[in-house]
């Protein structure tokens, strides 16, 4: 809602500052937006009429006009716009004008030709952004008088981001109605009377679509002056709301939109067969509206017909075919009641939003349609004369919105509010809001205002006891409340720990969309169909992502484009994956890296990460949580992955969690990387709980540590060979460490060397070499002849 | 006697003083202590003396022998510090060489400003709740007290899903989920994405929300300007940063409120950032709508509570500086490094 300062203290004139009045208004939550000035700033513009005009001898484009300024002798002022003529009025800047944008008015030759002033445009005095010629003034503008008084430009436009409660608030008499009683002022509300009825003529009007519109006022008006133009004080006051003029009988109307709240239409009479009919769309009716678009009316939108066609969506937007034109001689005017439900969602669900529509889903006040009628009425007449029928009014009053009564506890308004508030104090501010207080025993009977659509709970009238009385006067207290220790068990793992872990082994956390191209999608989780947005910003971000990498591999190939060529991203977040079950939104970790092992440094190699450096940072993940050995890393092709370098990791009970491993070379070529890329995902499912310690003895007797160097097929995995150790070693078995993995000179083609070092410690005694030989025999037998182990020469 | 004595100990000092390594040292050793020394000879031929001469005579030689050991120690450990001296002068590194370093990695600052939020929460007894990111109308909309044709549903900007199921456009739900499963009293931080379909300099089609809320027999409106009031401060590290409330709505809130504070880039002067009024739009709140208590259930004599809901992102730019929305989901390293 955007209007002017001025018009608003017609209603009601606060002794505050522009400045303190916009305060008052943001802080009793009728937030200012903008404030602006609603003319440039400029001295010495006067009110001229043009005597006369010549050609300039020298130039084609230049008139020399001879000006009245309102002094005894005319002014020659040299002028090159287009509409420049004999008898008009328009602004004059005098000799000594300062003008927006630092222009200085003086006496100068143009082309040979002294000018003593300029004609201006509206442009030039910063009254409009663009403009083609003069400023044309109304015929009757006083000449001489200074252009700042006589159109009032010492005022500013204020603009206001309503809440969408405060439908009272969307015109100047309910801004207004707020700012007097926020000072305890009276509203200088203008008397509004009934015109002179001068003709019989009626429109008969029809209610089939009661609820929806309870209430339809009409009146006809016959032999308008198509020639009149709209005042220019009323124009102003349009043009500081945002509004163009648009000739006066829609200037009118929505005049009376912005000053009363009441959005009006005007048909063109003649366009109207026999009489006005308010029910809903039926199946196949469309409308052509003013804005130029045909719409397919659904079932159930409220119009406006006549006998023979759809006129208006009803509330939201005129007709093509009724609108006033400035062929128009009889018009009728409507002034109705649409209930909020019928219109609310009704514009949107056709991509409408208007000032009309705006209001009526929020609440017009349901005993202002006649009153608007009349002072629009009144207007019209004045402006553009006619005749006016008699008001033809349409009620099902018991369908209108009704004010209830609502009971206020004054211990409630403590219990809410914290403060607890004099009887005086809640009348007061209540009686000033325009509510009717009953007192019944301990509690008031409290009923609102009809413009009041957000007044129907006892903490609505409480919300505006603390906004009248001020929220940055309520003191601030710190709540009282029985304090309890909450369960913080030790073995669940807070996912900041994860975050923590990959953070301090490189890796910078990312944080993508949770929406990705269809592309992008497809071609890292070719195995998953994602869920698709409906109504997507772009193709882009318009899939669910199944996984991270998409977002991740992104990311990546982001900062390679600028030179960071040692990328280690990781991300936490939600997965979304259909099911049978339904949609499954599973939170999940996953790292994407590429580059050098570490930053480039002095003391260290330079190596290129790869896969086991990867499994690391898995396995420190997967070390977290109570059960890092039933984790298990298996070879197995993922269409995005290397044949060669990927792994499914797997949980004994819970089954597959996750993959590990290096991009597709294919993958990595068509994305345009230019280096290998490895990834990791896991879901947070796997790693919820962590291990709480339990104590172990500690062994007296010393541990006897042996070495085993083997010699394998390449084939036999290194988990092969662990756990066939593990199997096959007696409990004494601490700790086995697979130190060295040797292919190459020395060893058959086909076969490599592992070098493992196992120590052996009881609880109870001293190993001997005995035991020691014994248990070292026993697992080379099984190793030989399950492995075909070899001992290492 | 004693005249050669004090020569050959006067000699044997200066040899010693004269001499540069421990090898040298020893022969020096040897030449006058050793079996066939010169102080040893002497000492062997104590016997060709008379009974009478020799006690004064062995003392002579023992103080000549003590002498040359004295001076012998004393040089060693002269050398022995040299040889030190040398071999660690040997080992110096040059300290200002950059240590080792297997590179850090950092949170991102949507992150490390959530836990931020959380951590002073979680001091006044507040636990963490997640919700989907997938809703349905109900959670997102319907139990906060937003019916299908409510004008505030045009302020969200909604992503659909053909199902009808929709992006969440708040943590809201998850109060709703919350108090559909625990009863009072509640003191809960839903952190999370959140999603609009809007995207432009200052809005990016998903961002990240704190919503807070407690609910508890004694809990009221002066509480929670009291909480924020001190949230702010807290957050921000200014006890003196202002705070005010304004009257606004929210259909899940009743009274409602949006808190500003003084603008923290220019101290409240006006500038760009503050669009020159000197208080910046920090967040929402109010006491929870008695609607929402009735669709969860909860007894709205007996119980009040409060709700707010900020934006992470906006809270960390206007702690670290940051002057453009989108660097947070550009993953550019250059920016997340400035986080580390």
């Amino acid at each position: 809602m955007k209007f002017s300062e001025q018009w608003l203290r017609e209603w009601v004139n606060p002794p505050l500052s522009t400045e303190q009045l916009s305060t008052q208004l943001t802080m009793a939550g009728l937030e200012v937006d903008a404030i602006e000035a609603v003319a440039g700033e400029f001295t010495h513009v006067v009110v001229a009429e043009v005597l006369k005009v010549e050609p300039h001898p020298d130039a084609d484009k230049l008139r020399v006009c001879q000006v009245n300024i309102g002094k005894t002798e005319s002014v020659t002022i040299v002028c090159g716009a287009a509409n420049v003529r004999q008898g008009l009025r328009v602004p004059a800047a005098l000799i000594g004008a300062q003008l927006p944008g630092d222009l200085k008015i003086k006496k100068s030759k143009l082309r040979g030709v002294e000018s003593h002033g300029m004609l201006c445009s509206a442009k030039e005095l910063g009254v409009a952004e663009q403009a083609e010629g003069l400023l044309e003034l109304p015929l009757d503008a006083p000449v001489g008088q200074d252009i700042r008084a006589y159109l009032k430009f010492d005022d500013v436009s204020i603009e206001l981001g309503l809440t969408p409660n405060r439908s009272d608030c969307l015109s100047v008499l309910g801004i207004a109605r707020e700012v007097a009683a926020l000072n305890k002022l009276e509203l200088k509300r203008p008397e509004i009377k009934p015109v002179s009825v001068t003709s019989k003529d009626v429109l008969p009007v029809m209610l089939e679509a009661k609820a929806d519109c309870p209430r339809y006022a009409g009146r006809i008006i016959r032999g308008i002056n198509p020639a009149a133009e709209t005042p220019i004080w009323m124009q102003e006051h349009l043009r500081r709301s945002g509004l163009r003029s648009l000739g006066p009988v829609v200037d009118v109307t929505n005049y009376i939109l912005l000053e009363l709240g009441q959005p009006m239409h005007a048909f063109d009479l003649q366009k109207i067969s026999d009489r006005i009919m308010v029910r809903h769309a039926r199946k196949g009716e469309q409308i052509k509206l003013l804005d130029g678009q045909t719409i397919a009316l659904s079932e159930g939108t409220l119009v406006i017909t006549d006998a023979k066609q759809v006129l208006a969506m009803a509330g939201v937007m005129g007709g093509d075919s009724s609108a006033v034109s400035d062929v128009t001689r009889d018009i009728f005017l409507e002034s109705a009641f649409f209930s909020p439900l019928a219109i609310a969602g009704r514009a949107r669900s056709y991509g409408l939003h208007t000032d009309s529509s705006h209001r009526f889903e929020r609440g017009v006040d349901p005993v202002l349609q006649v009153q608007a009628l009349e002072r629009a009425s009144a207007l019209l007449l004045e402006i553009i004369g006619g005749k006016a029928g008699p008001v033809v009014e349409v009620a099902e009053s018991t369908l209108l919105p009704l004010r209830s009564p609502i009971t206020l506890h004054p211990s409630r308004i403590e219990k809410v509010l914290g403060i607890a508030m004099s009887p005086e104090q809640v009348e007061d501010i209540l009686s000033r809001l325009g509510m009717n207080l009953v007192v019944v025993g301990q509690d008031w009977q409290v009923t609102p205002p009809s413009h009041r659509f957000d007044m129907s709970i006892e903490e609505d009238l409480i919300e505006e006891l603390g906004r009248v009385y001020g929220y940055n006067q309520l003191p601030n207290t710190r709540p009282q409340g029985q304090m309890r220790i909450g369960a913080r068990p030790e073995s669940r793992l807070n996912p900041r720990q994860l975050r923590r872990l990959l953070v301090d082994r490189g890796y910078q956390e990312a944080i993508t969309y949770s929406f990705v191209s269809e592309d992008l999608q497809a071609k890292l989780d070719p195995e998953h169909t994602p869920v698709a947005l409906a109504n997507p910003i772009s193709a882009e971000l318009s899939m669910m992502r199944t996984s991270l990498w998409p977002g991740l591999v992104q990311a990546l190939q982001y900062n390679l484009n600028r030179q960071q060529s040692r990328v280690a991203l990781f991300e936490v977040g939600l997965r979304f994956i259909k099911a049978d079950s339904g949609l499954r939104q599973e939170k999940v970790v996953a790292g994407v890296v590429t580059g050098s092992r570490y930053p480039k440094q002095w003391g260290l190699p330079a190596t290129m990460v790869d896969f086991h450096d990867l499994k690391g940072d898995v396995e420190a993940v997967l070390a977290m949580t109570a059960e890092a050995q039933a984790y298990t890393f298996s070879a197995k092709p993922h269409p995005v992955l290397h044949p060669g370098q990927s792994a499914l990791i797997s949980h004994e009970k819970k089954g597959d969690v996750g993959w590990v491993g290096a991009l597709h070379p294919g993958l990595i070529k068509e994305l345009g990387l230019s280096q290998q890329v490895y990834l990791f995902e896991l879901p947070l499912s796997a790693m919820a709980t962590t291990r709480v310690p339990a104590f172990e003895p500690l062994s007296r007797f010393p541990a006897i540590r042996r070495d085993l160097a083997i010699v394998v097929d390449r084939t036999i995995s290194a988990l092969n060979v662990q756990e066939t150790i593990k199997k096959s070693a007696p409990g004494t078995l601490t700790n086995l460490e697979l130190f060295d993995i040797y292919t190459g000179e020395g060893i058959d083609s086909g076969r490599k060397s592992l070098a493992l070092g196992l120590t052996f410690q009881d609880l109870s005694r001293t190993l001997t070499d005995n035991d020691i030989e014994t248990a070292m025999g026993r697992i080379l037998g099984v190793l030989k002849s399950e492995l075909k182990a070899t001992l290492r020469e | 006697m004693q005249q050669e004595l004090d020569k050959l100990v006067h000699e044997a000092s200066t040899t010693i003083a004269a001499c540069n390594d421990l090898q040298a040292l020893d022969q020096v050793r040897v030449q006058y202590l050793g079996k066939k020394g010169l102080i040893t000879d002497r000492m062997k031929a104590l016997g060709t003396l008379s009974a009478e001469e020799r006690p004064a005579a062995g003392q002579l030689i023992n103080t000549a022998k003590q002498a040359i050991s004295e001076s012998l120690e004393a040089r060693q450990s002269v050398l022995n510090e040299a040889k030190l001296n040398a071999k660690l002068m040997s080992e110096t590194v040059d300290v200002t060489l950059p240590g080792r370093s297997i590179g850090l990695g950092g949170l991102h600052p949507v992150t490390r400003t959530m836990e931020r939020i959380e951590d002073l929460f979680i001091q006044l007894g507040f636990e963490i709740a997640e919700g989907p990111e997938i809703e349905d109308d109900f959670h997102n909309f319907e139990a906060l007290n937003i019916p299908a044709t409510h004008p505030a549903r045009a302020m969200h900007d909604t992503f659909y899903f053909a199902d009808g199921s929709l992006l969440r456009t708040h943590t809201s739900p998850v109060q709703i989920r919350t108090m559909l499963k625990q009863k009072p009293p509640l003191r809960i931080l839903a952190p999370g994405r959140v999603y609009r379909c809007d995207s432009d300099l200052t809005h990016t089609p998903m961002f990240h929300q704190v919503e807070g809320f407690m609910v508890d027999e004694r809990v009221t409106f002066t509480d929670l300007k009291g909480i924020l009031n001190d949230f702010l401060q807290q957050f921000f590290e200014r006890t003196d940063l202002a705070v005010r409330f304004r009257p606004s709505y929210f259909p899940f809130t009743e009274p409602s409120a949006e808190a500003d504070i003084q603008c923290v880039m220019c101290s409240g002067k006006g500038c760009r950032v503050c669009k020159h009024t000197g208080w910046i739009e920090i967040l929402g709140c109010g006491m929870v709508h008695p609607k929402v208590f009735e669709h969860v259930d909860i007894d709205t004599q007996k119980y009040t509570g409060f709700a707010f809901g900020l934006g992470v992102e906006r809270m960390a730019m206007l702690r670290y500086g940051v002057n453009d929305l989108r660097l947070f989901f550009e993953n550019d390293l250059r920016f997340l490094k400035q986080f580390n």
